[in-house]
């Protein structure tokens, strides 16, 4: 039972598939945060896409995961340049982290067996080119959260501590998931997630059926089950890779970008970074569909996935923003 | 409780013990005594190895970290092997004081399938105490031993060969097909919306079946499973009452099973399961569900006063200094400081042992912590208040609500009214259940003004014992009418509120009082002198300087 439940096998949840899938056709996307309530897939969701993802090629012994030779940081004294095919990391954040597992630290090992001052890189390097997965990400202490905003905007991870002088890229898709009855996620952490998702758990009796049928079948009938749903992933895979060979000729329209700026001020999103989401997502979601060029049903598909939690909301406001992006969508976009 | 809580905790004990990986284990609530003594120590039956383990756990314990000693002595990384990484029973005692970090990585441990089964020692005193909700959906099984007598705790746990037989019968288990379609109805006839609730009560039934040595699961073990898992996962009763009929609740059980015996292809036993968790669904369950729910998770350092120590928060670089009993020794940093000397010294002392330390490289460490503030809002919602300027003051504190979100404050409301205060919102961050139960207040009545004060500082003092700046927002026309006792009369009313603001005022903790009297009158600010509080006249259609008061 080592394997994770296959992504394809998760039952309903699309919204939530889809923005994973997104995020792994254009990484560039800046990452998904899913906030619902317990037991509804989140976390079942996130480690099924990291058997899901394609592997990337890396430098063997290179401990941020660089994709050329030329790429190692200075302070990497690695041995094995050969280049090697490895599973895309999904790097796991837990709560109650300290600063030094983060970003990394003196190396004490060889500080105490060989008296160097070397350093060990931590999960912030070992995520590069790849996923970081937080839990409960609205729980995280709030000094973690100020290092991984910065990163998280800069892609460079820089360390300055105990005598040591580091850089080093740190590229990856912040994925965050947690429930909002727990407590409050910072707008300023809120920002740096390309798309938001909101899960619930479904409210059909088929579909709960559905999915314990499944859950039952992994665990006590594996082999069959597993067979029947790698095909399903190897397929999405597939299509995957195809579309990120499509992300580049994938055309945009002139009038598809003033559709964005048009939802964007309809909606009175702060900054521009959810008009450059939105058109971002769009394509990648018409990647996905081999469409060719961008469509308004691409935007109308994208847009509350891309705008609802950048509202300037009410922090009182009952209502979902998804609602609010609905009808704002229905209104801009006949 | 009666002994029905007693077998039905055996039968628990049993099904962990047959599959104790696929139920990841239980909830066992009492307070230390005999009663919870004889189910731990019941718990040695596991085919597991039992370790104990506690909240303030640190990572090193449960995923393995640097042996220091050994490292040292062998001259080369020497790693203790975690918790984690052999399959065992943990057992949490004083479960409801678990960390958020504890719970978060301990619902890691328990989603990998690492075989591991978690026992959760509740010994929560008020229904607000209890053991994270992240960590019980988990857990198959939840029992409230707290009303059991010792004579009738006596875990019976099937002989070990029977327990064998079981685990081996587990994987060849029949599921009738009808199985999995009852327990996810019944489960979401009972508004249980995780559906962590029905894959556990299916594997329930499985092991049950394999205790029982039927090959299949009958009809009688997915209602025992559902029985076990549901009970306490209930957040409201079945819609139909039809299904439900009052008098059959006592004894479903006896009626039930001579039925299913006889005709295993029954209908879809979704109602039989319906009756038969409604007949165990203890009393009060669902108030209790209902604060649970609202009970606040703390979470990242927010913005109240900076402490510095040397126990908790956000580590500072380690400073030099002596131990003193009190501070920790940063070991690592200490041989960080020591390491670069080594050579140097062992020169001087070419016999000395492998690690030269001196005193002076000792390291001790340093925490910093900020406090989360918690705004405690007392809103006079007596009939003077209600009839002058209730709706206003309402917009004054969902002002002072939205100020709190932004700066990530933690709020409770309280409302006075009639004879006493009621509590409408423990401290919480979830802004929007503020608003809710502040929107739903009632006004009338007389002014307890003592009452809601005495309320306030008890808040005050549970919320400073667990680590948080409390400061109070009181609004109010400040015409007490309503003494501490419940009777009335202004003069022994105002001399209660005097009395109590005194209480507050021994707290040295500040607070704002907002008059909402029609006409500001001398009585708002006699009080804020009494608390030592600031005071500010309600001003008309102009709520928004409040919000500036309280945040400056």
């Amino acid at each position: 039972m080592t394997a994770p439940f296959p992504f394809s096998a998760i039952v309903g949840q699309d919204q939530m598939k889809r923005a994973m899938i997104l995020t792994a056709i254009d990484p560039g996307l800046g990452g998904v945060l899913v906030f619902g309530d317990r037991g509804t897939g989140k976390s079942t969701a996130v480690r099924a896409l990291a058997a899901l993802l394609p592997p990337i090629t890396v430098v063997a012994g290179c401990p941020v995961n660089s994709a050329q030779v030329q790429d190692i940081p200075d302070w990497a004294s690695v041995t094995d340049t050969a280049l090697a095919e490895k599973p895309t990391p999904v790097v796991d954040l837990p709560l109650g982290v300290t600063e030094d597992r983060v970003t990394g630290a003196l190396d004490i090992e060889r500080a105490l067996t060989q008296g160097e001052k070397a350093f060990e890189p931590g999960l912030l390097a070992r995520a590069n080119r790849g996923y970081l997965y937080i839990d409960e990400v609205n729980l995280l202490e709030d000094h973690i959260v100020d290092l991984l905003l910065d990163v998280a905007q800069s892609g460079i991870n820089t360390v300055e501590r105990e005598g040591l002088s580091i850089r080093h890229p740190a590229r990856f898709v912040l994925v965050g998931s947690g429930n909002p009855e727990e407590g409050e996620l910072r707008p300023q952490l809120l920002d740096r997630f390309g798309l938001s998702v909101e899960v619930r758990s479904p409210d059909n009796i088929e579909e709960r059926v559905e999915v314990i049928r499944r859950r039952d079948a992994f665990e006590n009938d594996h082999a069959c089950f597993m067979t029947h749903w790698q095909a399903e992933d190897a397929r999405l895979r597939d299509r995957i890779l195809a579309a990120r060979t499509a992300l580049k000729h994938t055309a945009t329209p002139e009038e598809i970008l003033t559709d964005c700026a048009r939802l964007s001020m309809a909606l009175g999103t702060d900054g521009l970074r959810g008009e450059l989401t939105l058109l971002r997502a769009a394509r990648a979601l018409a990647a996905l569909e081999q469409a060719g060029e961008v469509t308004r049903d691409h935007l109308r598909q994208a847009a509350p996935l891309a705008l609802s939690h950048r509202l300037r909301r009410d922090p009182l406001d009952e209502a979902g923003s998804g609602a609010r992006v609905a009808r704002v969508v229905a209104e801009t976009l006949p | 409780m009666t002994a029905p809580e007693a077998d039905r905790a055996n039968r628990a004990l049993a099904a962990l013990c047959v599959d104790p990986a696929g139920l990841v284990g239980m909830v066992i609530r009492a307070r230390p005594g005999p009663v919870r003594q004889a189910y731990d120590d019941a718990l040695a039956a596991l085919p597991l190895p039992l370790r104990r383990i506690h909240p303030g756990l640190d990572d090193a314990r449960l995923f393995g970290g640097l042996n220091v000693a050994a490292s040292l002595a062998a001259g080369r990384m020497v790693r203790d092997p975690g918790l984690s990484e052999t399959p065992s029973a943990l057992v949490l005692p004083m479960a409801e004081r678990t960390p958020p970090g504890l719970t978060a990585r301990l619902s890691q441990l328990l989603d990998a399938p690492s075989g591991h089964t978690l026992i959760l020692l509740d010994e929560g005193a008020d229904p607000d105490e209890a053991a994270p909700p992240a960590l019980a959906d988990r857990l198959a099984f939840h029992l409230d031993l707290s009303g059991l007598r010792a004579a009738e705790a006596q875990p019976r746990i099937p002989a070990p060969a029977d327990l064998d037989h079981a685990r081996a019968a587990l994987g060849r288990i029949v599921l009738p097909p009808e199985a999995i379609a009852a327990l996810t109805v019944a489960a979401a006839r009972f508004g249980i919306d995780s559906l962590r609730a029905p894959l556990l009560a299916l594997r329930c039934a499985r092991a049950l079946a394999a205790l029982d040595r039927d090959t299949e699961i009958t009809d009688d073990h997915l209602r025992e499973a559902a029985e076990l898992v549901y009970a306490s996962r209930a957040t409201h009763l079945p819609e139909d009452p039809t299904d439900t009929p009052e008098d059959d609740r006592p004894e479903p059980q006896e009626d039930r099973s001579g039925e299913a015996g006889e005709s295993g292809d029954t209908a879809p036993p979704e109602d039989m399961l319906i009756e038969a968790v409604t007949a165990c669904l203890p009393a009060g369950l669902l108030s209790a569900q209902d604060k649970t729910r609202t009970r606040h998770a703390a979470g990242g350092s927010g913005a109240g006063q900076r402490r510095k120590g040397n126990r908790r928060g956000r580590p500072l670089p380690s400073s030099p200094g002596r131990p003193d009993g009190r501070a920790r020794i940063d070991v690592i940093a200490t041989l960080r400081a020591a390491a670069p000397w080594q050579i140097l010294r062992r020169k001087t002392r070419p016999d000395a042992p492998r690690l030269i330390l001196y005193p002076s490289d000792i390291r001790l460490r340093r925490f910093e912590d900020r406090s989360d503030r918690l705004v405690i809002f007392a809103v006079d919602a007596s009939g003077s208040a209600a009839m002058a300027r209730m709706a206003e003051a309402k917009g004054a504190v969902e002002i002072l609500l939205a100020e709190a979100y932004a700066r990530r404050d933690q709020v409770a409301v309280l409302a006075f009214r009639r004879e006493g205060a009621d509590l409408l919102l423990p401290p919480t961050r979830s802004l929007v259940q503020a608003k809710r139960r502040l929107h739903a207040l009632p006004g009338g009545g007389g002014t307890p003004l003592a009452a809601g004060l005495r309320a306030a500082v008890e808040i005050a003092l549970h919320a400073r014992r667990g680590g948080l700046s409390p400061t109070l927002a009181l609004l109010t026309d400040g015409r007490a009418n309503i003494a501490l006792d419940g009777s009335p009369g202004r003069a022994a009313a105002q001399a209660d509120a005097q009395a109590t603001a005194a209480l507050w005022r021994g707290l040295s903790l500040p607070a704002l009082v907002i008059d909402t009297a029609n006409r500001p009158g001398p009585d708002s600010a006699t009080l804020a002198g009494w608390l030592g509080a600031r005071h500010l006249a309600l001003p008309r259609a102009d709520a928004r300087r409040i919000g500036a008061a309280i945040a400056g």
